[in-house]
């Protein structure tokens, strides 16, 4: 074995129900070396560095650490070989010092030395070339501020092994050319860092190798020096595959939605949308592609005016009516307007079903305002309930029976179908088919397919490039919150789409 | 009376009075810190009051002329603080390992504990012919000054300072000592990384449920002594039908009062002891019902004004209130 080798796994195999988020993989991580783990979303990258880090546990494979075969079963055991990983969400409490955050959970004597702790902090943060001040209240800090803060907290456990989860998605430019320096220092220490990451141009600008995941297996790796930026893409998105969904030409398209100069800063500062310029035409399928995190939520939250504009226009004309900016109009004025969203989050009922209700409950959510008086009118949801249980074969002992009990695909089947009730004249969904077999699948297809022909304007999100680039007509890439370019879904390739989700394109001059 | 000699023991009565308080608010401080909001402390305080007096009552009768006082004291506050730990341990159990809602819990205990502590109280003075009080020269021990004559001598400051019984020191000891725990060891800490982001402090490697039962039942214990300090020196050692009087709801208004810092709770409990003895020291021409309700008014006041803070560590810890599921592995 490669007296280098920290960390080497052998067949690593974890599964989740029916689902195998990772299948034999087979990975080294080298000491004095930057490993770049890059896949697409659910490639299962963040599963396999979880098994290191002792927050799952492998159903079978070995994992073995300078050479010795370890059990890792908490994160205590991945502490004790050296190995700490840095999460997407922070792991800080935010009223405590950062010095505080430091020893928290480290054995010792009873009472706490700040001071000796704030000074080994220094001596860590002067050694790799950080900037931290170990008094400072975790609240006051910038997300760049956390970040670093929960480095030194590996490094202050004595971490050799580095594992950094897309560590650049909440940072600016400047920040991450600041992270990247003192990852470099660190490689040169001889720390053994893995970064994951969807962006190319870190992975050719940082990492010395690259291990390519896809849809939980091992595709391969490469020195950076040997491959370039055509060839990780093809690795990532793989081979086009067929599916053969009904797709009919657009018909009597006419601009439905026209957003201009789009730009959306969350609380904490960081940019979500970046002068976004796009143009949705009733009679389509506009599908929306991108890595996880690049500003589709913030996109379809604006547009439903859930998410606060910075600047921007987004001007909706209905069907022979005046065009008007729905920029400051309350979600219900746009929702009356005829924009539905069929908004499906990760859990699927967290944004717009009441899981203890039944579907004519649900069905209510949308008509409520239309009943006399205090009392409601349940005659019409109910209706509607029969119709979209019968319409969409929704599976259900009752219309009144809690959807929170339903399978997932009913559960999504519930959501669309009322949506589409509504007569929108926008129809925006996200991830639709996130979870659903084939069958349920193509039934969410043709009732895109189906609006689409009634001249609605549909907005697809989705993340598998098979399904947009056989769903739908025009395809916008967005990456980091910006547009990486919109392409025609008919002769645009797979490997096309992949370098524009990891690469920034030209720009929105393809509106065409 | 001079105005400075009514105001001498307008305040000494506050801290007198406000001593149960002090207990039952510490002890409430100690279990949010986990992150539980047990709004049990009037249960565990009722109990503490019935067992305390019970485990004294019980003990002058078998020693006779031999009592000691000194091990009166460490019995009644054995007994008290083992009954609200006990109380206090139901309350973990369902909240922490059933993760049942811990209003509604908090709520159950403090039902069950004042039912609990009135059973004992009645039943022993049933038993015991109509009437439970320990003997004279135990209740001295039990409120007398700890300190020598000459000190409580001193003008002014004498009697506020040094006059005070044992429990009234105690607290003090408590508090600092709580102060010392939370700001300067390595278990303070873990434990208030507990109460504020219990995934982090998981992560970290804290095992976050034994943090938990600890504070929580041990903080049961202390709030419980509060009980028995007050029927053993406010209600004068006699089991009476009163009670508490609702310290125990108070206390856990206190608790909010005083930021959940210990240091506050001892003037905190000083400032409502006065507010609950104003009526027989301060004589304005408005009725008795006026004064009583003020440690009340002052509750509610105080709670929209703190509501406005703004600095972060004077806000309640950040999970408190919340079950801790660690995610799906």
């Amino acid at each position: 074995m490669d007296t280098t080798c920290a960390v080497r796994m052998e067949e690593v195999t974890k599964t989740f129900g029916p689902v195998v988020a990772n299948d034999r993989v087979t990975l080294e991580i080298r000491k004095g070396e930057i490993l770049s783990l890059l896949g697409e979303n659910g490639s299962g990258k963040t599963t396999l560095m979880n098994m290191l880090a002792g927050l799952y546990f492998p159903d079978s494979g070995r994992i073995f650490v300078n050479g010795k075969e370890a059990t890792i079963a908490s994160p205590k055991d991945a502490f004790a070989h050296g190995i700490g990983m840095i999460h997407q969400h922070f792991k800080l409490v935010n009223v405590l010092s950062a010095a505080e955050n430091v020893v928290l959970g480290l054995e010792g004597g009873a009472l706490l030395d700040i001071r000796e702790v704030s000074r080994k902090i220094r001596e860590i943060a002067e050694k790799y070339g950080f900037s931290v001040d170990p008094a400072k209240k975790v609240y006051d800090m910038s997300v760049s501020e956390k970040q670093t803060l929960e480095i030194i907290k590996l490094l202050y456990r004595g971490a050799e092994v580095l594992i950094l989860d897309e560590p650049t998605a909440v940072l600016t430019p400047q920040e991450t050319e600041k992270l990247f320096d003192v990852l470099r220092v660190m490689k040169k220490d001889g720390k053994a860092i893995v970064i994951i990451t969807h962006k190319l141009h870190e992975v050719t600008s940082l990492a010395d190798r690259v291990a390519v995941l896809r849809r939980g297996t091992f595709v391969g790796e490469v020195a950076i020096g040997e491959t370039d930026a055509a060839e990780l893409t093809n690795m990532m998105v793989g081979r086009q595959v067929s599916l053969n969904i009904d797709r009919s030409e657009p018909e009597n398209t006419a601009p439905r939605l026209k957003i201009t100069d789009l730009t959306v800063v969350d609380d904490e500062g960081v940019t979500k949308l970046d002068h976004v310029n796009f143009t949705a035409f009733g009679g389509e399928i506009l599908g929306i592609a991108g890595v996880a995190g690049s500003g589709q939520k913030e996109l379809l939250e604006s547009i439903a005016g859930l998410c606060p504009v910075k600047s921007g226009e987004i001007l909706y004309t209905p069907e022979g009516k005046k065009p008007s900016n729905l920029v400051g109009k309350t979600p219900m004025q746009i929702k009356s307007a005829g924009v539905a969203m069929a908004f499906v989050p990760e859990d699927r009922l967290g944004m717009g079903l009441v899981g203890g209700m039944g579907m004519v409950g649900n069905m209510m959510l949308r008509s409520w305002r239309e009943g006399g008086g205090a009392f409601v009118h349940h005659k019409d949801p109910n209706a509607l309930a029969k119709k979209v249980m019968d319409e969409l074969e929704v599976v259900t002992p009752d219309v009144n029976y809690p959807v929170r009990r339903l399978s997932g695909g009913n559960v999504q089947k519930v959501l669309v179908g009322r949506e589409i009730a509504t007569a929108p004249s926008v129809l925006m969904s996200a991830y639709a088919v996130r979870g659903l077999d084939i069958n349920t699948s193509y039934t969410i297809y043709n009732l895109m397919n189906q609006q689409k022909k009634n001249g609605v304007a549909v907005i697809f999100v989705g993340e598998d490039l098979d399904v947009l680039l056989e769903l739908c007509d025009r395809i916008l890439v967005l990456y980091d919150g910006k547009v990486s370019g919109i392409a025609d879904a008919r002769t645009v390739t797979k490997e096309e789409v992949g370098m524009m989700m990891t690469h920034l394109g030209k720009g929105g001059e393809a509106d065409a | 009376m001079t105005f400075l000699d009514a105001a001498v023991a307008l305040i000494f009565n506050a801290i007198l009075n406000g001593a149960p308080l002090m207990f039952g608010t510490m002890g409430e401080i100690l279990t949010e810190k986990s992150g539980n909001l047990n709004l049990g402390v009037e249960g565990m305080m009722y109990m503490g009051g019935a067992f305390g007096i019970a485990g004294a009552y019980y003990y002058g009768r078998m020693a006779g002329e031999n009592a000691s006082g000194a091990l009166a004291i460490l019995i009644a506050l054995l007994f008290a603080f083992l009954a609200g730990a006990f109380g206090a341990l139901i309350y973990s159990f369902l909240t922490i390992t059933l993760r049942t809602n811990q209003n509604v819990t908090g709520l159950a205990l403090a039902i069950l504990g004042t039912g609990a502590g009135q059973f004992l109280g009645e039943y022993m003075r049933i038993r015991e012919g109509g009437y439970v009080a320990v003997s004279i020269a135990l209740k001295d021990q039990f409120q007398n000054p700890v300190f020598p004559a000459f000190l409580q001598n001193i003008p002014v400051i004498g009697k506020i300072v040094f006059g005070h019984n044992l429990f009234v020191y105690l607290g003090i000891v408590i508090a600092v000592l709580m102060t010392v725990y939370f700001k300067k060891t390595r278990w303070g800490l873990n434990l208030r990384a507990v109460g504020e982001s219990p995934a982090t402090a998981d992560a970290a490697g804290i095992n976050v449920n034994r943090y938990k039962y600890l504070a929580t039942v041990i903080g049961g214990g202390i709030s419980a002594i509060g009980g028995m300090v007050y029927i053993m020196t406010i209600a004068g050692g006699v089991w009476n039908h009163e009670g508490l009087a609702g310290e125990g709801w108070l206390a856990v208004a206190l608790v909010i009062f005083c930021l959940w810092r210990p240091l506050n709770a001892l003037w905190g409990s000083a400032l409502f002891g006065a507010l609950m003895i104003l009526y027989m020291r301060v004589h304005l021409p408005i009725p008795d019902e006026i004064y009583k309700i003020l440690p009340y008014v002052v509750t509610v006041v105080v709670l929209v004004i703190t509501s406005m803070r703004r600095k972060k560590e004077d806000h309640p810890p950040e999970s408190l209130g919340n079950a801790y599921f660690r995610e799906e592995r």
